[in-house]
């Protein structure tokens, strides 16, 4: 019986995997898509999306808690949890069904089940797929790409049991509202679900073994970010670790360092979201000349692995791990497979990170740190919210935007952004960097007026003394 | 009466090109022989040659423009004491006839002038580089605007003092980016990363001049030849005032200059005689076995501007010297145009490379696999000799062959060479 041949096999129907689906197909390559689990991987179904949609209710509750500041008289106000959740999970919905439809106008295979990479023949990688444990069907192609994304990397003694102890997963679909809430880790995901949980009402403590939250944004950035969370009311220790967990029936008793001695604190529940770890297990790769580095598969610009004719992109390869990277990695190495000359590799300082807490983060290049202990002769300029009219006029006074330059060649370096709307603002970055703009064509262009956009201007034009609203 | 350059028909089935570049500007004086565009075939980009004398008045068509039907005018040259007015009378039209003026450089051939080779002959223009882009997009020398660059680029270059115009970009469509100038400036930048101000003088010391596609696959051709062939060499001097004398004589033949045979057409010849006589020097390296020719199909290497071609004189063994002088002629002139299609320099069984023109004694050229010998050609000087055991003069020429030991061996070669010797000291042997 010979095996069904395609032009392309992709391994995981995440962002990077269905982009990378939909792409082969416009190049005109029989494709299949094999998932085990949901078309959209985590981020339509356990990531990305959900959160915001979760989020977004978080920002309505905090627009009505003060709504009197804008002069709406609201009483009475509630929320239903389980409407909430439900709300996300039909966002997601939404989202898993159109791209199964994305999938299908390509006519794209979408084949469920486990893939494994099942050794070569005839110059043919083969994968076989099991349902219920057994092989149901071996499928071939000169190229097949990994996408099989991550999960929630788990800190030794310290694991989630999905009840008391929960990954991000279950912090998406809780059944009732934590009184108490401790996230271990202030990286992206556990600064959201701070910023969601105390919006709702929980009381929230963060706490991260390193010396500030968000240590990979601008430092001046986190402290900001720091100050505006407990504003808010979210206890946040930095420097802190988590050295035991012990869960009864109702709570979970944790024992840390953040009261300077290792006391034992009891919460209702603890987040564990100290980063992610490949799924590179179970998929074929022993053997396989592929090799792994910290949990992910190594590769090259192109994606491509030690093992002719396997790629593989997203999460499962280096950082950043961001849905954004994984779909731009899934054309380049389509384009590369297909031999589309188009593409160049990935540069990483022009990938931009977002944060979609209250208030939001976003961010592209390098850190001001960064660049100076690079030896760069740089040039900052910043603007802050408090001097933006439309900021004012929305009641979003709190932030502030940081452009840094290159002084001699005027090279965008980095940019570095908190408050209201900044993930919808940090594209603008994205293009000026990869046109390769200087700070001139960031003057010359015309940002409307009122809008926060204007703030990016003025930042520029702060790093060059030629402010003219502050 | 000025004088339309029109669109160059470059092989008998192109109808039409892309004027890839000016190479000289409107105004500019013009010679026979001048290169003053470089047209774009979707085969090759060949040079465009002018026969005429004056000033390149008016330019029709701007560079860059794309599928030009052939004998379309794409430019004016008034000659002398003409001027523009003449210009607006002008029909410029596309004509329907023949296309004269951008044949040759030169209207006489003269002996041992155009089979030259100015670096080591190679056989060039593969298939595979005549499809893409040739030369560099960017090279103008007064259009900055017309460069693509980033931003970034482009303040980094005005920094550093690098010239545009001189860069290949690697960014979409041909765009110098960041890196483009990153790599110019590391090349030679003796300080760190912090001093940025260190490199401006030393770009002034070179000039960059991009690859183009020929060189590329000429200088990996090249380098190949060189490593994988293991090259011997045979070196023979002729007298050859007895072929003086003949060719001499065939000449004066010649009603109206109706004909000219050259030295290197009765070299060719004897070439050719000699290897029917030596059928093993006729031969070329394969996997499957020594391939030994039956007829002598001569490469004869031919410099053009910024490089060299090797147009194939076929089965030289059959033909009389009159006919090869013609067919040289020909293929000379067609080489000089840019209009050589690919079987016309692609093949041969037998090289022959020219360097006496240019006061070269002797030289080893590089053979051109899978071809088995090349032949180099020196300069003809009058030599002291000892004939009869007395002193007398003779004109004196070096020939060199070049061996592939795998395919010719020394007795092989050294039998070729005798016979070689033979046919140029006594010409006559070549009626046979």
């Amino acid at each position: 019986m010979t095996n069904k041949k395609y032009d392309l096999i992709i391994l995981g129907g995440g962002p990077g995997g269905y982009v990378a689906a939909i792409r082969s197909s416009q190049l005109g390559l029989s494709t299949a898509l094999v998932e085990a689990e949901h078309l959209g991987g985590v981020c339509l179904n356990w990531g990305c999306i959900p959160t915001k949609a979760l989020l977004r209710t978080a920002e309505v509750y905090n627009l009505i808690k003060d709504s009197n500041e804008f002069g709406i008289k609201t009483e009475n106000v509630s929320f239903d949890l389980e409407k909430i959740i439900k709300r996300s999970r039909n966002v997601s919905k939404k989202l898993n069904q159109g791209v199964e439809y994305l999938l299908k106008k390509n006519n794209v295979d979408i084949i469920e089940g486990w893939g494994k990479l099942a050794g070569k023949e005839n110059g043919y990688n083969k994968l076989s797929i099991e349902n219920d444990n057994s092989i149901s069907s071996t499928i071939e192609s000169k190229n097949i790409i990994l996408a099989t994304g991550s999960r929630a990397r788990q800190l030794p003694g310290l694991e989630s049991d999905g009840k008391m102890i929960w990954t991000y997963r279950e912090a998406m679909i809780p059944e009732e509202l934590p009184k108490s809430l401790l996230i271990i880790g202030a990286g992206a995901i556990g600064i959201e679900y701070a910023s969601f949980y105390q919006t709702l009402g929980s009381s929230v403590t963060i706490v991260e073994s390193l010396d500030r939250i968000l240590p990979l944004e601008d430092k001046e950035i986190s402290d900001l970010a720091h100050k505006a969370f407990e504003k808010r009311g979210i206890n946040i220790f930095t420097k802190t670790t988590v050295n035991a967990m012990k869960t009864t029936e109702n709570n979970v008793k944790v024992v840390t360092d953040l009261k300077g001695d290792n006391s034992e604190i009891t919460v209702d529940r603890v987040i564990v979201a100290v980063g992610i770890t490949g799924n590179y297990e179970n998929i074929g790769l022993d053997q396989t000349s592929i090799e792994i580095n910290k949990s992910h598969i190594v590769v090259d610009e192109w994606c491509a692995t030690g093992e002719t004719g396997i790629w593989a992109i997203g999460d499962l390869v280096g950082p950043p791990w961001l849905a954004h990277k994984a779909e731009h990695e899934a054309i380049i190495c389509v384009n590369r497979i297909a031999g589309v000359e188009e593409s160049e590799p990935l540069l990483a300082e022009n990938i931009p990170s977002c944060i979609y807490s209250q208030p939001q983060i976003a961010s592209i290049g390098l850190t001001e740190e960064a660049a100076t202990s690079l030896g760069k002769q740089i040039r900052v300029g910043r603007f802050p919210f408090q001097g933006n009219g439309k900021a004012i006029a929305m009641g979003e006074t709190e932030g502030l935007v940081k452009t840094i330059f290159d002084s001699q060649s005027g090279e965008i370096i980095g940019a570095h952004m908190i408050g209201s709307d900044v993930t919808e603002l940090i594209h603008g970055y994205s293009i000026a960097k990869t046109l390769e703009s200087t700070e001139e064509e960031l003057m010359r262009a015309v940002f409307p007026h009122p809008t926060l956009s204007e703030m990016i201007q003025e930042s520029v034009m702060d790093a060059y003394d030629r402010a003219i609203h502050i | 009466m000025p004088i339309k350059i029109l669109m160059p028909t470059l092989s008998p089935t192109m109808t039409e090109g892309n004027l890839a570049l000016w190479i000289k500007n409107e105004g500019d004086k013009v010679s026979p022989g001048d290169v003053i565009a470089e047209i774009e075939t979707d085969k090759a980009t060949m040079e465009l040659e002018t026969v005429d004398e004056g000033v390149l008045a008016k330019i029709l068509i701007p560079e860059g423009t794309e599928e030009i039907p052939v004998n379309t005018p794409i430019a004016i040259i008034l000659e002398e004491g003409e001027d523009k007015s003449q210009l607006e009378d002008m029909n410029l039209n596309y004509e329907k006839s023949e296309a004269k003026t951008e044949i040759t450089a030169t209207e006489e051939i003269i002996p041992n002038q155009d089979l030259v080779s100015s670096k080591e002959s190679a056989q060039i223009l593969d298939d595979d580089i005549l499809n893409s882009d040739n030369g560099n997009p960017n090279a103008t020398s007064n259009d900055q605007s017309r460069i693509k660059s980033s931003p970034l680029a482009r303040r980094m270059a005005e920094q550093q003092q690098i010239d545009l115009s001189l860069i290949n970009g690697s960014g979409p469509n041909g765009r110098i980016v960041r890196a483009d100038i990153e790599a110019l400036s590391s090349l030679d930048t003796p300080v760190g990363k912090n001093s940025p101000q260190v490199y401006k003088d030393e770009h002034s010391d070179f000039e960059i001049v991009p690859i183009n596609n020929i060189q590329k696959v000429v200088a990996r051709r090249l380098t190949e030849a060189k490593q994988e062939v293991p090259h011997f060499y045979l070196t023979v001097d002729c007298e050859i005032d007895n072929l003086l004398g003949v060719r001499e004589d065939l000449n004066s033949r010649a009603k109206n200059n109706e004909f000219k045979i050259s030295i290197n057409d009765m070299i060719i010849k004897a070439c050719a005689v000699a290897l029917m006589q030596v059928p093993a020097a006729n031969a070329s390296w394969s996997d499957e076995g020594i391939k030994i020719y039956k007829n002598a199909n001569i490469s004869v290497a031919v410099a053009i501007n910024d490089g060299l071609i090797t147009p194939i004189l076929n089965n030289a063994n059959r033909k009389g010297l009159l006919t090869i002088s013609s067919e040289m002629n020909e293929l000379v002139s067609q080489a000089h145009a840019g209009t050589l299609t690919p079987d016309q320099y692609q093949g041969g069984t037998f090289s022959i490379s020219n360097l006496g023109m240019y006061g070269v004694k002797s030289f080893q050229a590089i053979i051109n696999p899978p071809q088995g010998c090349i032949m180099a050609i020196g300069k003809v000087e009058k030599k002291p000799i000892v004939k009869n055991d007395e002193i007398s003069i003779a004109s004196i020429m070096s020939a060199t062959l070049s061996v592939d030991h795998r395919v010719v061996d020394g007795a092989i070669g050294a039998k070729f060479m005798e016979a070689f010797k033979t046919l140029i000291e006594d010409p006559l042997g070549m009626l046979l």
